[in-house]
This record gives C-alpha cells, structure tokens and sequence, in this order.
C-alpha cells in the first residue's frame, strides 16, 4: 500500500487531481449540513448576481441559490456516477470473464451481443432508455449502466484469455478446482488493476452522460443536479451568465479530477506502461 | 487473385456480417417501442381528447395491434426494411420522410466537425511529439486534458455567451437568416456563418481524442527499429518524422475516426439543441418533449445503420492506406 502510494505520488498532477476530487467529496458529504433548506426552494430575489443579496453564486429564475444547488448536485453526480460504473464493470466481468475463459460458442455468443451494444451510439440509446422509463434516479443509473458494459467486457475478456492458459490456472485445474472458483478466485484478482483503472475513468464518462441528460430534460424532476441548473439557465443566458457558469465549472473539474486520477492509477498500477512511454 | 477483386469480396463479406447487427437493433427497437407505457392507439387517443373503449379497440385492429407479440414484431421487421418506419402523429407525417429531411443538416455538421477534429487533432498531436516535454507539449497536453472533461451543452452556452452575445460575431442559433431569403453564394455564406460555433463546439471533444491519440501514436512508432534504421542510414531528422513515422501513426487515428461516429451523433444531438441548428439531434430533442417515441426511434435506427455503414467504410479506406492488413 505504502509503495502504490509512492508510485501514485510520483504523478504530481495526479495527486492534484485527487486532492479536488477529495474537495468535491467534501462537499457532497456536507452539502446538507451547510445547504439544509431544499435546493429547489425560492431562496432571495431571482436573477441576483454573484455576491449580492447573499448569494454566493448568485440565483436563477426562480429565486434558487445556484451554490445551493451545486453542492446537493455534486452528490447526486457522484452518487449517479459510482453506482451506474459498479453495475457496468459488474455486468461487464460477468460476460468477459465466460467468454475469455470457455471460448468457443460462448465466447462467439457473448462478443456478437457486446458488439451490437457497442455499435448502437451510446448517448442517443441513453436518451432513449430513459425517455421509455421516464426520467427517474433509477432509469438514469440503468442507462449509463446498459451503454458504459461493453468496454469492460472486452478488457476482462483478453485479460482472461491471456491468463486463463497460465502455469498457475493449469495447477488449479490438476488440484480439481472448480471452473468458477477459479475464475472468481485465482484469475479475477490478477486483473483487478485494469479494471479498477478503466472503472475510474468510467465513473467520469458517466458524470458527464449523466449531466448531457439532464440538461436535454431528463434528469430526476426531484433531485437537484448540475446538468439540470445549467439547461434551466439557458434561456436567461443573455441576463444572468452565472446560472449556467458555474454549474459547468463543477462538472468540468470534476471530470478532470476523476480522469488525471485514473491516469495517476493506471501509471501505479502498471508500472511496466509507464516504463514504455 | 488481384486486389480490387479481392477488396469488393471483402466488403460484401463485411456488409454481410453488418446484416444481423441491424436485424438485432430492429428487434431491440421493436422491445423497447412495446417496453414503453401506452401504444399508438392510446397516443391518438390522447390526441383526439377522448375515445371510446370500442373505437380503440377498432384502430388496434387496425393497426395490428391485437395480433399476438411475433407477428407484431414480424410486421415491424417487414415495415423497417421497406423503410416504413411508421408515422409522427406529432409532426403529422411519416418518420421517414421527417428523419430524410433533417439528415442534411446533421450530415453538414458532423462532415465539417471530423475536417475539423481530425485535422487540428493530427496537427497538435504531432507538434506535441515533435517537441516533447518542452512547453508547447505541455499547453497542448493540458488543453487536451481540460477539452476532454468540459461537458459539450457548456462548451456551446459559453460560446453563444462570448462570441454571440458579448462580440456579436456571430448568430446564436439556426441554420440561416430566413427572413433575410439569401440565394446562392450568398445563401451558402450565411449558412458557414452560423456553421461555425456549432462545428468548434462539437469538435472540442474530439479534438482532445485525436490530440492525445496522435501524440502517443508518433512516441510509440519513434521506439521502433525501422526509425533506428532510418537514423543509420543517415536521413534528417525531419525526413524521418514526415516520411516515415507520420504515415504510419496516422493509421490508428483513422480507424478511431470511425469509432467515434456513434459518440459523434450522441454530441450532435447535445450541441444541435444548444444551437437550435435544425438536424436529425434537435429532432430527437423535439421528440423528447413532444413524446413523440416513433420519431425518436427512428432516429435511433438511423444512427445505428450509420455507426455500422461508417465502420465498415473506414475499414475499406485502412485496407487501401495499410497494405499489410490481410483483407482475403
């Protein structure tokens, strides 16, 4: 641990990154404590600038504090981005992990359904997904779920296609252990690296579907979120620039945060990579 | 066998294997519409304010509605590949013909977004790797950082914000001046006008993939043997970098290039409703509101079959530029 830690801090710009993803989760964490009112609550005169009548970032149309709005969103993207790349790397193990490891007819199944997935373009399958659900916490979560799988099938398919024909999966094999012990058991903790790497870089891809919805519409009507104040915003864009400013900011840093730490993951975790560049 | 006989075998084979990938997004369509609450019926039902239980029933009939799941989906089948896609009751016209005449748009942007990306994406890429770990490297590595994690829809708003707003250089949103009736030259001038914000909006993205991919493209040829043999030999550094390393890095840029076309048409779809440019995107995003899910449907098919139809050009282009890929 103490030498990932080294390996990670040797990537100055990761350890940046994590440091404002550490803020971001303050912020989320505490949103309640320093915004307890509702965020969707008329809170001083609408369209105040930034600064004015309390307003740290000023307010939208409707009297709603854009900072207010901001902290209770930053929940929600993480939130939305953790769970919906969980269900997606999980989903994704399970259909790399048959196919790498039985090849064949399972392997053939398994990859021509992958890559019908990866085919059909992703955000517009994402707008429909949750256009047919109705907008909901839920419907949002399985869309990004269903459009981010394929990509880590794929990874943990040639991870185990490579390990599976391995001295020590062969030793597995002559002890009598069963197939899926040893795939969950000895194969799947060998290539947990990649996929914890593409994992974190998945979760910012799906903060950043997740804000696209939401600012088309369709996002959860009862949950504040950054890709909602922005798509509210526009409209008064000439009068108020900051309604739609701000937001933007929050999710642009971030992502950035989230990637320069996926980035710093992949250098620790694979030092070997980082030797070839 | 000569080559050209040989690369029309190939694409037939590839257009063959492209087949049942659409076949599969038809009935995955055909799900999806059944999925959703409500059918056709009660939507012109809706419409029309009220219906009796008898008239409903009397139009499901009609429409085939009453017919079990299969044949539904049979009927659909037939419906899709003769390019019936149903119709917008919204729009009070046939999908088809919606979706036909919005497709120009979108074609424009997205033709004169790749020119965009792609090139500037090869041009930072290559001037980053030429001068590695020196400060041009750094901007252009962290523009492409910071590009790659700003959320299109903002990136478009602070563009209408700064150039339309602040400067007044060019319009907010549309396609052309209509009221002005431009003709012409000056009709296609007008167009490109309002073409710009769009376009450099949707390329930032891209710009930063291209960028990134091209940089570690030309550092992974440059550790190659044949750059070593190619400094023995005692060419200029410059030969070297032009000549030989270029041509082939450029190779996984182009095939990314075509990858990238279902994510393309996702950023359209954001960027054209930011816009207000009048394509196949703002018509998904029209359909959104309206409810309208025929429209949206088949908007989504369309881009499949473009994702699929593009894949497969850009495999024949990587086959003329790279005559190592074995294509028999």
């Amino acid at each position: 641990m103490i030498d990932f830690w080294k390996r990670f801090s040797r990537n100055r710009s990761a350890v940046f990154g994590l440091a404002i993803l550490v803020a971001v989760l303050f912020v989320a964490t505490i949103a309640s404590l320093i915004y307890p009112e509702d965020p969707f609550r008329l809170a001083g005169k609408p369209l105040s600038g930034p600064g004015l009548n309390g307003f740290l970032l000023g307010s939208d149309s409707l009297g709603r504090d854009v900072a207010s709005g901001i902290a209770h969103g930053a929940k929600t993207s993480l939130l939305i981005g953790l769970i919906a790349t969980l269900a997606a790397v999980f989903i994704g193990i399970i259909f790399g992990a048959f196919s790498g490891y039985y090849g064949g007819r399972i392997d053939d199944l398994l990859m021509r359904i992958t890559e019908i997935f990866q085919t059909i373009p992703s955000f517009v399958f994402a707008i429909l997904l949750v256009a047919i659900m109705k907008p909901s916490i839920e419907s949002i979560v399985i869309a990004i779920t269903v459009v981010s799988w394929p990509g880590v099938a794929r990874l943990v398919r040639a991870e185990f296609l490579s390990l599976k024909n391995r001295e020590f999966v062969q030793a597995c094999h002559t002890l009598g252990m069963s197939d899926l012990r040893i795939m969950l058991r000895e194969i799947l903790p060998n290539c947990l690296s990649p996929i914890i790497v593409i994992g974190s870089l998945m979760v910012a891809t799906a903060i950043l579907i997740e804000s696209g919805l939401a600012f088309l519409g369709l996002g959860d009507p009862n949950i504040m979120s950054w890709g909602f104040q922005i798509g509210a915003g526009r409209t008064m864009l000439r009068s108020a620039w900051w309604v739609c400013t701000f937001p933007g900011i929050a999710i642009l840093i971030t992502v950035l945060a989230i990637n320069l730490v996926g980035e710093g993951l992949n250098d620790a975790l694979n030092p070997r990579l980082r030797e070839r560049q | 066998m000569n080559r050209t006989s040989k690369i029309l075998r190939y694409v037939s084979r590839r257009l063959l294997q492209g087949i049942p990938i659409i076949l599969a997004i038809i009935v995955l369509n055909f799900f999806l519409l059944n999925l959703a609450e409500g059918d056709a019926v009660d939507v012109l039902a809706g419409e029309a304010g009220s219906a009796t239980p008898e008239y409903m029933d009397q139009l499901r009939a009609k429409f085939g509605l009453d017919k079990p799941l299969p044949v539904q989906l049979l009927v659909y089948l037939k419906n899709v590949v003769t390019l019936d896609l149903g119709y917008s009751f919204r729009h009070d016209m046939p999908v088809s013909k919606l979706i036909v005449d919005r497709f120009w748009p979108t074609l424009l942007l997205m033709v004169s977004t790749i020119i965009l990306a792609v090139g500037f994406g090869i041009l930072l890429g290559l001037l980053a790797a030429v001068s590695l770990n020196t400060w041009k490297d750094a901007i252009i590595t962290v523009f492409a950082l910071i590009t790659y994690a700003t959320p299109l829809f903002w990136v478009g708003l602070m563009m209408i914000v700064v150039f339309s707003l602040n400067f007044g250089w060019f319009p907010t949103s549309g396609m052309e001046n209509i009221a002005a009736f431009h003709e012409g030259f000056d009709r296609v001038k007008d167009i490109a006008h309002h073409l710009v914000l769009p376009t450099i909006t949707l390329s930032l993205f891209y710009l930063a993939l291209y960028t990134r991919m091209m940089r570690a493209s030309m550092l992974e040829q440059y550790g190659l043997d044949y750059v070593v043999t190619a400094r023995a030999k005692g060419l200029t550094e410059r030969r070297i970098t032009f000549v030989h390393v270029l041509r082939n890095a450029l190779l996984p840029v182009v095939t990314m290039a075509g990858v990238q076309v279902g994510a393309l048409i996702g950023g359209s779809v954001i960027v054209e409703s930011v816009f207000a440019w009048p394509g196949l995107g703002m018509l998904a995003f029209e359909s959104l509101f309206a409810r309208d899910l025929n429209l949206l449907l088949g908007i989504f098919l369309l881009s499949s079959a473009l994702v699929v139809a593009v894949n497969l050009i850009v495999d024949v282009i990587y086959s003329f530029l790279d005559p190592r890929i074995e294509i028999g």
